[in-house]
């Protein structure tokens, strides 16, 4: 197994880097298409403005060749910015085009009483058993921060949600593809299983 | 609904892990990067991780500290002491920072502030204020409680939210070391005039100061001394505050 990380400065790779490594996997930087021929399992972080981070992987040459990447059963997670590139469109920093993987469209969380970004550890309630979520109780709290959430064009493709003053999808997956709003990377002990099980995970479900 | 957090306070000088009480005589308590893998293993929420050298190459030094400490420790990691501009953050949150502490340079240029802010994000700034009680009076200090400042407590605390400071951390210099509980008065005056989260800092001695932070308003307690000497730890700590009825994260 040999786990690429999608290094096209939309996001800060170290942590998720050390994390992957800790648990004994091979890590590799995907920087240019050729980069995915070697690889079995994608992770995309991100940091930061859709549209921005859409341009970027543009212009590296990538949007087609990680759609195809996942279109051929190939594992790919996405991780906050990286989950929400997953949809099919995004509003933050102009409305823009995403990796349309999983249904749905990214859009300014919009409750008033509470701050943004949402920050910090807070729970995800499972709809549905994934592999990835193999070993991890339900309600169980992750790491956050974000400003934009998913509305999820299709339910089946939630597989948890949380509550911040609205619900919305904090996990999402179909196929071979699977994303987390939150980072497993600073998510301690729960966080290291699901990067863990996703490295380890076939896809074939 | 987000969670209270424990956040063990990491105080680095020369490479090595120590503690003080009211700022001086800084006392060697071992290896920061053990100890950080230890609390990131035993549940801690949060780490902030402080360099206390004011001489030559401190950031440099800071720097390393993250990049080692942040390939055993998978929570958010604050790092600060020194930090003077945008380019010092921006090697910093490269390192492995999620966050940066700001404390002298708000007193002197915030817009600094601002600019880390708007690059990174407001919830990756905080503002560190340091206080002393003279007289019945909160008197503010910088360059690690060395300089006296002139303005008030409530001034400053708006002025840095308003420059981009998305956290406050307030710490008690009488208290530091000390294991005596936190300032309460001080932490409920910034609590009621800060419209963003604070970090009670100096003074937890004892698990139940740390409910008495939360209890004055306080979204996260940092301990040093109270996890530095002796075999307390965040998962005990966090057991005894479940049963008290705080929200914390389950594992």
């Amino acid at each position: 197994m040999s786990i690429g990380i999608v290094d096209v400065g939309i996001g800060n790779i170290g942590s998720l880097r050390n994390a992957v490594l800790s648990q004994g996997w091979d890590v590799v930087s995907v920087q240019a298409e050729d980069d995915l021929e070697a690889i079995t399992h994608l992770l995309l972080p991100g940091v930061g403005a859709f549209g921005a981070a859409m341009e970027q992987l543009a212009r590296a040459g990538l949007v087609e060749p990680i759609r195809r990447f996942a279109m051929a059963g190939r594992p790919l997670m996405g991780i906050c910015l990286g989950m929400q590139l997953l949809a099919d469109r995004g509003a933050e920093g102009g409305d823009a085009a995403g990796l349309a993987l999983i249904p749905g469209q990214v859009v300014a969380m919009t409750h008033s009483h509470l701050p943004l970004p949402h920050v910090g550890w807070n729970e995800a309630h499972q709809l549905r058993p994934h592999p990835v979520l193999r070993g991890i109780r339900d309600d169980i709290d992750f790491y956050f921060v974000h400003s934009f959430r998913l509305a999820a064009g299709d339910a089946t493709a939630v597989l948890a949600e949380t509550e911040y003053g609205e619900r919305f999808p904090s996990i999402v997956a179909k196929g071979s593809v699977i994303g987390t709003q939150f980072h497993p990377e600073k998510s301690q002990t729960n966080g290291l299983r699901m990067l863990d099980n996703f490295c380890a995970w076939d896809a074939a479900c | 609904m987000l969670k209270r957090r424990i956040i063990p306070i990491e105080l680095l000088s020369g490479g090595r892990l120590v503690k003080t009480r009211g700022f001086h005589d800084p006392r060697d308590v071992g290896d920061p990067v053990k100890s950080s893998k230890v609390y990131s293993d035993q549940d801690a929420d949060e780490l902030v991780l402080l360099q206390i050298d004011r001489e030559g190459r401190q950031l440099v030094a800071l720097v390393e500290a993250v990049t080692r400490i942040a390939e055993y420790c998978f929570v958010p990691l604050t790092a600060g002491g020194g930090i003077s501009s945008l380019d010092d953050a921006a090697g910093l949150f490269t390192a492995g920072a999620d966050k940066v502490l700001l404390n002298s340079i708000t007193y002197r240029d915030r817009s600094v502030l601002t600019r880390i802010a708007e690059r990174y994000g407001r919830q990756a700034v905080v503002a560190g204020i340091d206080v002393r009680e003279e007289e019945g009076r909160f008197v503010l200090y910088s360059r690690c409680g060395r300089q006296r400042e002139s303005v008030t407590l409530g001034a400053h605390v708006a002025d840095v939210v308003a420059a981009g400071a998305g956290e406050l951390m307030i710490q008690s210099i009488d208290r530091d070391g000390m294991m005596q509980g936190y300032d309460l008065g001080l932490l409920r005056k910034v609590v009621a005039a800060s419209p963003v989260p604070v970090i009670a800092a100096a003074g937890a001695g004892h698990f139940l100061h740390l409910k008495e932070a939360f209890d004055a308003g306080a979204d996260g307690a940092a301990c040093g001394s109270l996890f530095n000497f002796g075999d307390n730890n965040p998962l005990r700590a966090k057991s005894f505050l479940k049963n008290q009825g705080i929200p914390l994260k389950r594992i």
